[in-house]
């Protein structure tokens, strides 16, 4: 088979036929933030986190395959200011209460923000009424920090074979069910579903498991996510100036 | 020349901010040579009476008691900071904003479990600053010049914030201590 060659942020990389562009990136180091996308599941290009400009054009890095001499643009002033309104927008829509919430530390929405500098969002908060469905005995889910990334409703169907998950509503209205109207008690879901474990968020958690890991040793304590990938880059405050 | 002056204030917040600023321990003995302190409850000034380089505010707005401080920060302060997460982002106060400020204060005043209140009214004393509809960081009242996220920022965080801002120097804070918690 032979090697399809592209260049990322002026960087020529050679991929083979098939991957996807963020795939392609992260084999040579070069890591594209983000969110819906989990490894093992298939592309869904949700989050929109990833948005790349391949040939001057917007295209999720995780749903778009390689192609052979296609310019890819990454790591730009304009993309990370595009990402970065993204994870403010997804912060302002739900209710995120970092200080009180049991993943903060090992939360990639907040992980992202850190990397991406963000001090605090500049768009108005919403505020809206969500509820919190603590019905199962070992699992909860609260949809206040749900962001319909969808990772544990492909998980549940795809993996856990279960398709315990799904939404309702659209725009603003869609929102994460578990069979319209039903009770998280009253699903097919086991604790040792790889469900549970899909969420990138605090929305998903097991339960007495709270606050295990001291501060400083959670997993973006230290490093921001995505240095597993590539060396991290310069991280400062900035003035929250208005989009 | 004189020294930068520096003001701080709590607005709906817990005081842990102001806690976290006291933990630059020794530091203080810098700051004392750094700066002078306008109005701020660590030296219990109430009133500007000079203009202020940095103004350090904790808390976001949940009254209008609130909401009149915080344009009195913003009217005598070069550069006013949000500090820490009430203030950038309404944080633990801002709960409130997820349900009705009825159910609020009935659950508060009236049919809580461990409420005593014979009268089974409502506080409305005039003295009482008015609440807000909904609790709001400092951004959404007035212009915010800088926000330090952290509950609290930690005091490297906050000394390495001020120590840029009273010096013109560009703030850059190492990944370690940008945290929402």
């Amino acid at each position: 088979m032979s090697e399809i060659t592209l260049t990322i942020d002026g960087r020529e990389i050679t991929t083979q036929p098939g991957r996807t562009i963020l795939e392609a990136a992260e084999e040579h180091g070069i890591y594209i933030p983000r969110l819906c996308h989990l490894p093992g599941l298939k592309p869904f290009g949700g989050c929109r986190v990833c948005t790349v400009l391949v040939n001057g054009r917007s295209e999720a890095a995780c749903t778009q395959p390689v192609a052979q001499g296609i310019v890819v643009e990454n790591d730009t002033e304009q993309l990370r200011a595009w990402r970065r309104n993204i994870i403010e927008m997804l912060f302002v829509e739900g209710n995120h209460f970092c200080p009180s919430c049991e993943k903060s530390g090992d939360c990639e929405l907040q992980a992202l923000a850190y990397r991406m500098g963000i001090s605090a969002p500049r768009h108005p908060f919403l505020w809206p009424r969500r509820e919190v469905d603590a019905s199962h005995p070992d699992v909860l889910i609260d949809h206040n920090r749900c962001i319909l990334c969808a990772r544990c409703a492909r998980t549940s169907r795809d993996i856990d074979g279960k398709e315990v998950f799904g939404f309702v509503g659209r725009g603003p209205a869609r929102k994460l069910t578990i069979n319209p109207g039903a009770r998280l008690v009253d699903s097919a879901l086991d604790v040792t579903d790889q469900a549970v474990n899909a969420c990138p968020v605090g929305a998903i958690l097991r339960k007495r498991g709270a606050y295990a890991t001291p501060v400083g040793r959670r997993h973006y304590d230290r490093a921001p996510i995505g240095s597993g990938i590539e060396t991290p880059a310069e991280l400062t405050i900035d003035r929250g100036d208005q989009p | 020349m004189s020294k930068p002056k520096v003001a701080t204030c709590s607005l709906a917040g817990c005081f842990g901010c102001h806690m976290s600023f006291l933990d630059i321990d020794e530091r203080i003995l810098q700051l004392v040579e750094l700066v002078d302190f306008g109005p701020s409850p660590i030296n219990d000034l109430k009133h500007f009476t000079d203009r202020c380089r940095v103004g350090l505010v904790e808390g976001g707005c949940a009254n209008a008691e609130n909401v009149r401080v915080l344009r009195e920060f913003r009217t005598h302060c070069d550069i006013l900071v949000s500090m820490g997460y009430c203030a950038t982002s309404g944080g633990i106060p801002a709960m409130r904003n997820l349900v009705s400020m009825e159910e609020c204060l009935r659950e508060a005043y009236m049919e809580g479990p461990s409420v005593h209140n014979p009268t089974g009214r409502v506080p409305g004393d005039l003295e009482l600053p008015l609440l807000l509809d909904k609790v709001r960081p400092c951004h959404e009242v007035v212009k915010i010049d800088y926000h330090l996220p952290g509950c609290p920022p930690s005091a490297d965080a906050i000394w390495a914030a001020l120590c840029a801002l009273v010096s013109d120097a560009p703030i850059e804070l190492p990944y370690q201590l940008i945290k929402y918690d």
